[in-house]
C-alpha cells in the first residue's frame, strides 16, 4: 500500500487495483480505502479509472459502508466520491434544490433505506404506500438530478409473529418487507430503477452476519460492519456495469474442465461426463451455467490444448453434453500457449482482452494467462468441480443491467461474426468479400423504442469512439426533440444476420451552417468493412438537409481509443488544431462527393430507398 | 500493561483501524489520546476486536469502558473464560 502511494499515476491504480483485488476483511479495506483517497487528494484522477458521484441516501447510519463501496468500484476499475444526506433527512434533501445533495451533482442515487424506517411498525395496505411513496421519489430524483436511480432491497430483519405462516398476516412487518421486497423486483424494470439485492446477499450470506440488533440499537448502523466489504462489492458492480466495465466472453477450458478426464487420452467413453458419477454431474452443472449465460448475451469461446478432432468429437457426438458446437463463437484447439489463444480470440471476436473471463483447472494455465494477460479475468477455481459454478457466479464478471432483445441475440451474433472472420481469411480478395457479405446499413435518428439500448452503447463503447463522451438515459432523451441536434443510429445486416445498432453519431448545431460532431461511435465488430465511409454519406447527407455547409469533427484521446486517431483524416476532414488535448477537424460539404461503398444503405424516418452504387 | 501479548494484539488493531503506523498504547490511552477516535470510528474499532479476536460484547460492557485498560481487562475476562470452557 504504501509502495503504491509512492508510484506515478499508471503504475498507482494498477497497484491499488490489484491490492483490491485480494482477499481482506473491512479493516484492511478501510486502510487501503485511506492510501486510495490521499492518494488522489494529491496527486488527482488515477488514469484509466473513471470517477463516479455517488449519492447514498438513507434514513439510518450508512458512513460506515463508503470505504467498503469505494473499494468494491476499484475492485471492478472505477473511483466512487460518496456522499451521503444528514441523518435522516434524505427526502427533504431531495427535494430542496440548495441542499448539500443537489450541490454535490450525483451520478447515480442509492436509496439504502432500513427495514425499521419501511415497516417499523407494518400496518395494512403498508407496502403498496411504500411503494407508492418511492415511485413519487424515484421519478423526482431523475428529473431534479438527472441521475440513475438504484433501490436497495429491504433487509428482511423483522421477526415472524406468525411463523412458517406468517404470509396469512400481510400487515405484519415481516410481511410487508417481504411485500415490498416482492413490489420491488416486479416494477424496478418498468420505472427504469437499478435493484441492489441485499436481501438476497444476505440470505445466502446468513442473515446475522448481515444484522444484529445490538449494533442496530447502538448505532443505528443496518449493514453490520463486517460485511460493508460485501456490501461494496455489489454496489461496486453496478457502478462498474453502469460504465459498460463488465465482461462479455466466457472462455472455456476443456479436459477437466467441461468433462472429467482427457479426451485425447480417454476418448468419447473414457470421459466423465453426466448422470451416475458426482463429478460428472459437476461437470454437466458448468455446462448448463455457460448455456444460461450465453442465452442471456454472454459468448462462449473454447480454448484447450487438444487435437481439434479430438475436441470437437464430443460437442458433436457424446449424448451428455449440454453445450453443442453452435452455443461456441469461437473455438480454438490447438498447441500453442493459452495466452496466444487468447489474444486470438479477442481479436477474432473483436473484443478486447479485458472483456475475457478464462476458465481453466489448470492451475498453471491459469498463472500463465494472469502474467502474461493481467487484464483477463481469471477465477481461482477450487479442486473439486462442484464448486465450479458458484465460484464463477460469486465472482461477479458478468453483472448487467438490462436484458435487451439484443443481449439475447448477442451470442448468435458473434458465432456468425466468427464465421465471417473466417470467411475473410480464406479470401485474399478484399472487394470480393465484402461484396460476398451482401451488407445493407440501415439509419434512423434516435428513437424512444431504441433508447435503452443507445445508452448502453454509449456507455460500454471505448475503442471506436472519438470523444468517448457518457451520456445518461435523461441526456439522450432530450436529444429526441431537440431540432439543433442531429442523431443517427446505424444498424448493419448481411448474409450471416443482423448485427444490430453498430454505430451511433451525434451532431450539434455550432451555428446554422455547422455541425459540430459531439459523438461518433462504432462496434468494432464491423471495422474494415468501410462502413465508416457509408456513414458520412448518410451524414453528410442529412447536415445539408439541416443547412449546413460544414461539418466539425473532434478526437479526444483515451487510454483505449487510439484506433480511431486518424479516423477523421482517412474520411477527408482537414486539421484544424489542437484544443486542450483534442484535435479538432473540419469539411466542406460543397465539394463533398458520396464515396462509393459495397452496400446498400437505407433509411430515414420515412423509409426513403436508394442504393449506393457498389466498388 | 501485565499482558503484554494482548496488548500487542491490541495494538495492532488500533494501528490498521487507525491507520497510523506509530501509535501505541498505555492502559491510560483514552478517546482524547487518538486522532480520528470518534464515536463512529468506535463502533468500528469494536467491531473489528470483536471480529480478529473472535469475542463479542455485550452493551452493558461497552457502556462502561471509558480508556485501553478498561477494554484490556474486558477482554482478558472474555479470553480466559473462553479458555477454561474450551
Amino acid at each position: 500500500m504504501r509502495l503504491a502511494e509512492t508510484q506515478e499515476p499508471h503504475s498507482a491504480a494498477s497497484t491499488f487495483q490489484q491490492l483490491a483485488n485480494t482477499r481482506m476483511d473491512f479493516v484492511r479495506a478501510g486502510r487501503l480505502d485511506k492510501a486510495v483517497q490521499r492518494y488522489r487528494s494529491a496527486h488527482g484522477n488515477l488514469p484509466g479509472l473513471p470517477v463516479v458521484r455517488l449519492a447514498l441516501l438513507g434514513s439510518s447510519t450508512l458512513g460506515h459502508l463508503h470505504a467498503g463501496v469505494r473499494v468494491g468500484a476499484l475492485r471492478h476499475g472505477v473511483l466512487v466520491d460518496v456522499y451521503e444526506n444528514a441523518f435522516g433527512m434524505y427526502r427533504q434533501e431531495a427535494a430542496d434544490v440548495s441542499s448539500g445533495l443537489h450541490a454535490f451533482r450525483p451520478d447515480v442515487v442509492c436509496l439504502a433505506l432500513d427495514a425499521h424506517h419501511v415497516a417499523a411498525s407494518g400496518g395494512e395496505g403498508r407496502a403498496e404506500q411504500v411503494l407508492a411513496d418511492l415511485r413519487e421519489l424515484w421519478r423526482a430524483v431523475k428529473e431534479m438530478l438527472g441521475c440513475v436511480v438504484v433501490q436497495q432491497t429491504v433487509l428482511p430483519v423483522h421477526w415472524p409473529v406468525m411463523g412458517n405462516q406468517e404470509s396469512r398476516l400481510p400487515q405484519s412487518p415481516a410481511s410487508v418487507v417481504e411485500s415490498v421486497n416482492r413490489l420491488l423486483r416486479s416494477e424496478a424494470e418498468a420505472q427504469g430503477v437499478y435493484l441492489l439485492t441485499v436481501d438476497t446477499w444476505a440470505a445466502i450470506d446468513g442473515l446475522s452476519r448481515w444484522f444484529e440488533p445490538a449494533l442496530w440499537n447502538r448505532s443505528k448502523q443496518e449493514v453490520h460492519p463486517r460485511v460493508s466489504d460485501l456490501y461494496g462489492e455489489q454496489v461496486g458492480r453496478i457502478l462498474a456495469a453502469l460504465r459498460g466495465k463488465s465482461s462479455k466472453c466466457l472462455v472455456l477450458d476443456l479436459d477437466n474442465t467441461l468433462w472429467g478426464g482427457v479426451i485425447g487420452d480417454d476418448g468419447m467413453e473414457g470421459i466423465v461426463l453426466g448422470q451416475g458419477s458426482a463429478v460428472g454431474e459437476a461437470h454437466v452443472a458448468l455446462q448448463r451455467y455457460a448455456l444460461q449465460l450465453s442465452e442471456r448475451g454472454i459468448i462462449l469461446a473454447v480454448c484447450s490444448k487438444n487435437d481439434e478432432a479430438n475436441a470437437l468429437a464430443p460437442f458433436a457426438d457424446h449424448l451428455e453434453m449440454v453445450l453443442r458446437r453452435k452455443h461456441i463463437a469461437c473455438f480454438v484447439a490447438n498447441w500453442q500457449d493459452k495466452a496466444t489463444n487468447l489474444r486470438y480470440i479477442a481479436e477474432t471476436l473483436n473484443i478486447g482482452l479485458d472483456s475475457l473471463v478464462f476458465v481453466d483447472d489448470n492451475p498453471a494455465e491459469r498463472a500463465l494467462v494472469r502474467r502474461e494477460l493481467p487484464m483477463v479475468a481469471v477465477p481461482e477455481l477450487p479442486e473439486d468441480p462442484s464448486g465450479y459454478v458458484g465460484t464463477l457466479a460469486a465472482a461477479g464478471y458478468f453483472e448487467a443491467l438490462e436484458v435487451t432483445a439484443e443481449d439475447r441475440a448477442r451470442a448468435e451474433l458473434y458465432r456468425s461474426n466468427a464465421e465471417r472472420e473466417n470467411l475473410r481469411r480464406s479470401t485474399t480478395d478484399m472487394g470480393g468479400f465484402l461484396q460476398a457479405l451482401q451488407m445493407e446499413l440501415t439509419w434512423s435518428p434516435f428513437d424512444s423504442i431504441g433508447l435503452k439500448r443507445i445508452v448502453q452503447l454509449m456507455n460500454k463503447t471505448n475503442q471506436f469512439n472519438l470523444t468517448t463522451r457518457r451520456y445518461t438515459e435523461a441526456e439522450v432523451a432530450a436529444m429526441l426533440d431537440d431540432p439543433s441536434v442531429l442523431t443517427l443510429q446505424l444498424r448493419l445486416s448481411d448474409v450471416y444476420g443482423d448485427n444490430g445498432v453498430i454505430a451511433l453519431l451525434v451532431g450539434r448545431l455550432a451555428d446554422s451552417a455547422t455541425l459540430d460532431m459531439e459523438t461518433w461511435l462504432m462496434s468494432c465488430r464491423v471495422l474494415g468493412r468501410n462502413v465508416e465511409e457509408a456513414t458520412l454519406n448518410v451524414l453528410v447527407e442529412q447536415a445539408r438537409a439541416m443547412g449546413c455547409t460544414r461539418i466539425v469533427g473532434t478526437y479526444r484521446p483515451t487510454a483505449k481509443n487510439g484506433m480511431v486517431r486518424d479516423h477523421y483524416q482517412r474520411l477527408g476532414f482537414a486539421a484544424l488544431g489542437q484544443q486542450e488535448d483534442a484535435t479538432r477537424w473540419e469539411l466542406w460539404l460543397d465539394s463533398y462527393a458520396s464515396r462509393d461503398v459495397p452496400m446498400t444503405i437505407k433509411g430515414g424516418k420515412t423509409w426513403t430507398t436508394h442504393t449506393c452504387t457498389a466498388s | 500493561m501485565d499482558n503484554p501479548h494482548l496488548y500487542r494484539e491490541l495494538t495492532e488493531i488500533f494501528r490498521e483501524v487507525f491507520d497510523d503506523d506509530t501509535l501505541t498504547l498505555t492502559p491510560e490511552t483514552t478517546a482524547a489520546d487518538i486522532d480520528g477516535w470518534d464515536s463512529m470510528a468506535h463502533i468500528g474499532l469494536i467491531v473489528a476486536i470483536e471480529e480478529r479476536m473472535g469475542v463479542k460484547f455485550n452493551s452493558a460492557e461497552l457502556e462502561s469502558l471509558h480508556n485501553v485498560g478498561q477494554l484490556a481487562g474486558v477482554l482478558e475476562y472474555k479470553l480466559e473464560s473462553r479458555q477454561v470452557k474450551a
